[in-house]
C-alpha cells in the first residue's frame, strides 16, 4: 500500500508568512526526510463483516460499504451495513449472553477476559497503530503513542475493577443493567471503543457497539482480538453502519443503556428518542474549550500547550482548546510566536513519523471545516494558515488559527472539530471566567499561569468537566473524563465512571 | 394560684363558662373584660408560595382551594386559597435560584451543614404545627407525628452529611504520567424537583434537602395534595438561616409547572416524581433540547420514604453533582 508523502516545505512565500520572516526563518531547516511506517505486516480484509454473537455474518441489509483511507482516498475495505435486523441480531445474542453467561459470572472471571483483550491490544499495538492511521488519518505517532497505548490501559484499569466493585458504590448494592448499546465517533475510533466497552463490561454488561462509518476498521480488528480472547460468544457484538444503524441501536426495545460519544446535535435527539422509556443514557458531546493564558504563563510551555491543545488529532477532538483566551498584555507575542510554530508543523502523511498533523477524517468534515474557516473570514477576523504544502489526493486543511474575532462570531462559538483556532483577549481574571464560560458547552479548559492559587481559583470556577493546568489534552482511565451543561452527562474513566453501568439499589 | 383560681369559680357567669369554652385562659378574658360576644376573631394565615426568600402570590392572581379534612384543628378555616403558580413563576422562581448559586455554592461545606441543622431546629419547634397541617390533610395523628419527626431527622442526617460528601466521592487519579490529577464533586447549579404528592412533608424533605446539600439551589414544585403542610416548611426554612433562593417552592399543577421548569435552559437538573408515567416521559423529552440531567421516578411506596436505607443516602445527594476532574503536571 502506497502513501502519500508529506512534501518538503517550500520557502514560505505567502503574505502572512512575509510578516513573522524576520522573526525567525525556517526554510529548509526542518525538512525532514520522510520515514514512512511500513505496511506490509498489516493486513486488511477486502470485506468485513458483522460480529454478532461470536461469529461473523453477513448483513440483512445485503449492503456494504466503502471504507478508504482519508489521506489517500484509497479503498481500504468493504464493510457491512448492519440494519434494523442486524441490530437485532446482535441484541439477542447480546441478551442472550446476558443472561446465560455474562451476569452470572464471577467478577473475577470477567476480569480475566477483560485483561486478555487489554494484554491482546498490547501485542498488536503496531498493526492497530497503522490501521488506525490509515483509516482514520491520524499522524501515526499519535495512534501509536496516545491512542492504542491508552485503549490497552482502559481495559487493564477496568478489568481490575470487575472483581472489586464492592468497594466502587460505598457499600450500596450493584447489579448490571444489562445490553449496553454504544455509538462512538471516528476520532479516536479504537480509543473510543475501549472507554466503552472496558467500564461496561466489568460491571457485567454485555454490548453492542456501532462504530462510525467512516473509521470502522479498529473496531472490527478488536473483534478478532475479542474473538481470539475467547469472550462468550455474544458478550461484545459488533455492528457498522452509519447513521441509521446508530439509530436502530438506539431505538431497539431490548436495550438498558444507552452511551454515545458525538455532536450535541444527535446527543439531543437520542435524549429525545428515549424519552419515556426506562433506557439509561450517558452522552459525551461536544465542546468548545477556552484555553485560558495569563501574563505571567510560561509562555513558551503554553505556545506548545496551546499547538497541543488544538492541532493534536488535527483539532478533531471534543475537548480541543478551540478558543485562546489571551491576556491582552501578551496577544501579540503569543501570536508572533504562533506563527513561529505553526512553520514547523509538518502535514502530511499519517504514516510518517515525523508527521504533526494529519489528514482530515473525511470529505465531509472538510467540508465543514472549510465552511466555518469562510464564515470566519466573512465576519471580519484575521486568518493564519500554515504556509504548508499539501498533498494533492485526500482531504487536508492546514493547521489555522484566527485573531480579531468577535466573542459573538461563528467561529468563536460553534465547534469547527478541526485544525482551526479562535484567538480573544481578557483583561481580568474576572473577564477570562465571563468569556470562558459563555458557552452552551462545559467539556474541558486549559489555565496557563505560574501562580498556583489563580490556578485553582480559576479551576473551580470554570464549567467544565476536565480542567487542565499548565498541560492540555491528557487522558487517564483513572481520570473520570465528561462534560457539564450541552457537553453531556455522566462520566467515562475512574470510579465515577463505573457508575454509569451499574444499577444501584 | 389555686386559690385565684377557686375565687374566680364562685363568679362565674354564663358568658364566663362561655369564653372558657373558647378561650385558652378564662380567668384571663375576665381580666380583660372580655364576653362571648367579643369571642377573640382568629386571624387567618394567608397561604403563599416561597421565592427569593419571600412569601409571594401567584403573578397570574389564580388561585385554587384546599378543604380542611378535621374541625376544630387550628386556626385554618373549612377552605383556605392557595395560590395557582405559573410558568411566569417557574421563570421567576428560576432567576432567584440562579441569583442565589453563587452564593450559596461558595459557602464552605461546614456553614451549609450549620444552616441545614439549623432547619431541623427550627422544625421541631414548629413541629406541632406542621403534625397539625398533616392531620388537616387527612393524616392520622400517629402518621403525622411519625412524618414530621422523620422528616426532621432527615434534615439532622442531611446537615451532618454536608461536609462528608467529598471525602466519599471525590479521587485522587493516579495517572500513568508525571501529572497530579484529582476529581471533585461541584453542585450542577439549579435544580428544579417535582415533589411527590404524598407523603407531602417528607416527600417534600427527602427530595429537597439532597439537592441543597452539594451546593446546587432548587426550584421546588409542592403537593398539590396539601399545599398548607409545604408552605408551614417554608416558613421554617425562611427562619433557618437558609439564604433567600435557594429553595423556592412554588404551589399549584404539576402537569403546567413541571414541563415548564424541564425546559428552562437555566434549570440544569430536575428530580421528578410522579404517578403519571405521561408526565414523566415528558419531562425527559422537554429536557433534552438543553442535555437536561433529568431523573423520573414512580413514587415510593409510603413506608420506603421513613425506610432509612431506601428514603435517604448518598445516591439522593450524588444525582446532583458534577465530577471535575483537574491535571497538573508534576516537576520542578
Amino acid at each position: 500500500m502506497s502513501h502519500q508523502i508529506t512534501k518538503p516545505a517550500k520557502s514560505v512565500t505567502s503574505a502572512a508568512a512575509k510578516d513573522v520572516a524576520p522573526a525567525l526563518d525556517f526554510g529548509h531547516a526542518w525538512d525532514y526526510a520522510p520515514a514512512p511506517e511500513g505496511t506490509d505486516h498489516v493486513k486488511i480484509q477486502p470485506r468485513y463483516e458483522l460480529f454478532i454473537g461470536g461469529k461473523w455474518r453477513a448483513p440483512k441489509s445485503g449492503k456494504y460499504f466503502q471504507t478508504i483511507s482519508p489521506s489517500t482516498e484509497q479503498v481500504l475495505s468493504e464493510v457491512a451495513e448492519g440494519n434494523a435486523a442486524d441490530v437485532d441480531l446482535a441484541v439477542k445474542a447480546a441478551r442472550q449472553a446476558y443472561d446465560k453467561v455474562w451476569s452470572k459470572m464471577k467478577g473475577a472471571e470477567r476480569a480475566k477476559y477483560i485483561f486478555r483483550i487489554s494484554r491482546a491490544i498490547q501485542e498488536k499495538a503496531r498493526e492497530l497503530a497503522i490501521v488506525e492511521s490509515m483509516d482514520g488519518g491520524k499522524p501515526i505517532k499519535e495512534s501509536r503513542d496516545v491512542d492504542v497505548p491508552l485503549a490497552a490501559a482502559h481495559f487493564f484499569y477496568h478489568g481490575g475493577w470487575a472483581d472489586k466493585l464492592d468497594y466502587a458504590f460505598h457499600g450500596r448494592r450493584h447489579r448490571p443493567l444489562g445490553v449496553a448499546g454504544q455509538v462512538i465517533p471516528w476520532n479516536f475510533p479504537l480509543l473510543m471503543a475501549a472507554w466503552k466497552l472496558a467500564p461496561a463490561l466489568a460491571c457485567g454488561n454485555t454490548v453492542v457497539l456501532k462504530p462510525a462509518e467512516t473509521t470502522p476498521l479498529t473496531a472490527l480488528l478488536l473483534a478478532q482480538i475479542i474473538e481470539e480472547a475467547e469472550l462468550p460468544p455474544g458478550v461484545v457484538n459488533i455492528v457498522t453502519g452509519a447513521g441509521e444503524t446508530g439509530a436502530a441501536v438506539v431505538a431497539h426495545p431490548d436495550i438498558n443503556k444507552i452511551a454515545f460519544t458525538g455532536s450535541t446535535a444527535v446527543g439531543k435527539r437520542i435524549q429525545r428518542a428515549i424519552a419515556g422509556t426506562n433506557k439509561r443514557l450517558t452522552l459525551e458531546l461536544g465542546g468548545k474549550a477556552a484555553n485560558i493564558v495569563f501574563a505571567d504563563a510560561p509562555i513558551d510551555q503554553a505556545v506548545e500547550g496551546i499547538i497541543n491543545g488544538i492541532y493534536f488529532n488535527q483539532g478533531h477532538v471534543c475537548c480541543a482548546g478551540s478558543r485562546l483566551l489571551v491576556e491582552e498584555s501578551i496577544h501579540d507575542v503569543i501570536v508572533r510566536k504562533l506563527k513561529d510554530r505553526l512553520q514547523t508543523l509538518r502535514v502530511g502523511d499519517p504514516l510518517d513519523k515525523n508527521t504533526d498533523v494529519g489528514a482530515i477524517n473525511s470529505k465531509m468534515q472538510l467540508d465543514r471545516i472549510k465552511a466555518l474557516v469562510a464564515a470566519g473570514e466573512e465576519e471580519g477576523a484575521e486568518r493564519f494558515s500554515a504556509p504548508c504544502a499539501l498533498p494533492q489526493k485526500g482531504f487536508w486543511f492546514p493547521p489555522t488559527f484566527f485573531t480579531g474575532a468577535s466573542q459573538s462570531s461563528r467561529i468563536a462559538r460553534e465547534e469547527i472539530f478541526g485544525p482551526v483556532l479562535t484567538v480573544l483577549t481578557f483583561r481580568t481574571p474576572d473577564e477570562a471566567l465571563e468569556k470562558a464560560n459563555n458557552t452552551m458547552y462545559g467539556l474541558s479548559a486549559g489555565i496557563w499561569t505560574d501562580k498556583g492559587a489563580k490556578i485553582f481559583w480559576m479551576a473551580t470556577r470554570l464549567q467544565a468537566g476536565v480542567v487542565w493546568g499548565n498541560t492540555f489534552n491528557k487522558f487517564d482511565p483513572s481520570s473520570p473524563f465528561g462534560g457539564y451543561k450541552e457537553s453531556g452527562f455522566g462520566r467515562e474513566g475512574g470510579r465515577q465512571g463505573l457508575s454509569a453501568y451499574v444499577e444501584l439499589e | 394560684m389555686a386559690s385565684k383560681k377557686h375565687v374566680a369559680t364562685e363568679t362565674r357567669t354564663h358568658e364566663d363558662e362561655v369564653s372558657d369554652t373558647y378561650s385558652d385562659n378564662g380567668a384571663l378574658a375576665r381580666v380583660l373584660g372580655r364576653g362571648a360576644e367579643q369571642r377573640r376573631v382568629t386571624v387567618n394565615k394567608a397561604y403563599k408560595m416561597f421565592v427569593g426568600g419571600a412569601f409571594v402570590r401567584s403573578e397570574s392572581g389564580r388561585y385554587f382551594q384546599v378543604k380542611g379534612a378535621g374541625e376544630g384543628l387550628g386556626v385554618d378555616p373549612e377552605t383556605v386559597n392557595v395560590p395557582r403558580g405559573s410558568r411566569k413563576d417557574a421563570r421567576d422562581a428560576v432567576l432567584a435560584a440562579k441569583n442565589a448559586l453563587a452564593g450559596w455554592s461558595g459557602r464552605t461545606a461546614f456553614n451549609r451543614g450549620q444552616i441545614l441543622y439549623r432547619l431541623a431546629e427550627v422544625m421541631e419547634s414548629r413541629k406541632e404545627e406542621l403534625r397539625l397541617s398533616l392531620v388537616r390533610s387527612g393524616d392520622s395523628d400517629a402518621q403525622a407525628t411519625a412524618e414530621v419527626e422523620r422528616a426532621i431527622d432527615r434534615a439532622v442526617y442531611y446537615a451532618g452529611f454536608c461536609d462528608k460528601v467529598h471525602a466519599l466521592v471525590a479521587s485522587h487519579n493516579p495517572v500513568a504520567g508525571p501529572h497530579f490529577g484529582f476529581s471533585i464533586p461541584e453542585p450542577m447549579g439549579v435544580v428544579a424537583v417535582l415533589a411527590p404528592e404524598r407523603p407531602a412533608l417528607l416527600g417534600l424533605v427527602s427530595t429537597l434537602l439532597p439537592v441543597l446539600v452539594g451546593g446546587n439551589t432548587a426550584v421546588l414544585v409542592a403537593s398539590a395534595a396539601d399545599p398548607r403542610t409545604a408552605v408551614v416548611f417554608c416558613e421554617c426554612l425562611a427562619t433557618s438561616d437558609l439564604p433567600g433562593g435557594v429553595a423556592n417552592v412554588l404551589l399549584g399543577q404539576a402537569k403546567e409547572l413541571a414541563p415548564a421548569l424541564a425546559k428552562h435552559r437555566e434549570v440544569v437538573a430536575m428530580d421528578a416524581w410522579s404517578e403519571s408515567s405521561e408526565l414523566r416521559a415528558t419531562l425527559e423529552r422537554e429536557g433534552a433540547d438543553s442535555v437536561k440531567r433529568v431523573k423520573t421516578h414512580a413514587p415510593l411506596e409510603g413506608a420506603a420514604w421513613h425506610d432509612e436505607r431506601v428514603g435517604q443516602g448518598l445516591g439522593w445527594i450524588e444525582r446532583f453533582l458534577e465530577t471535575k476532574t483537574v491535571w497538573h503536571p508534576v516537576g520542578v
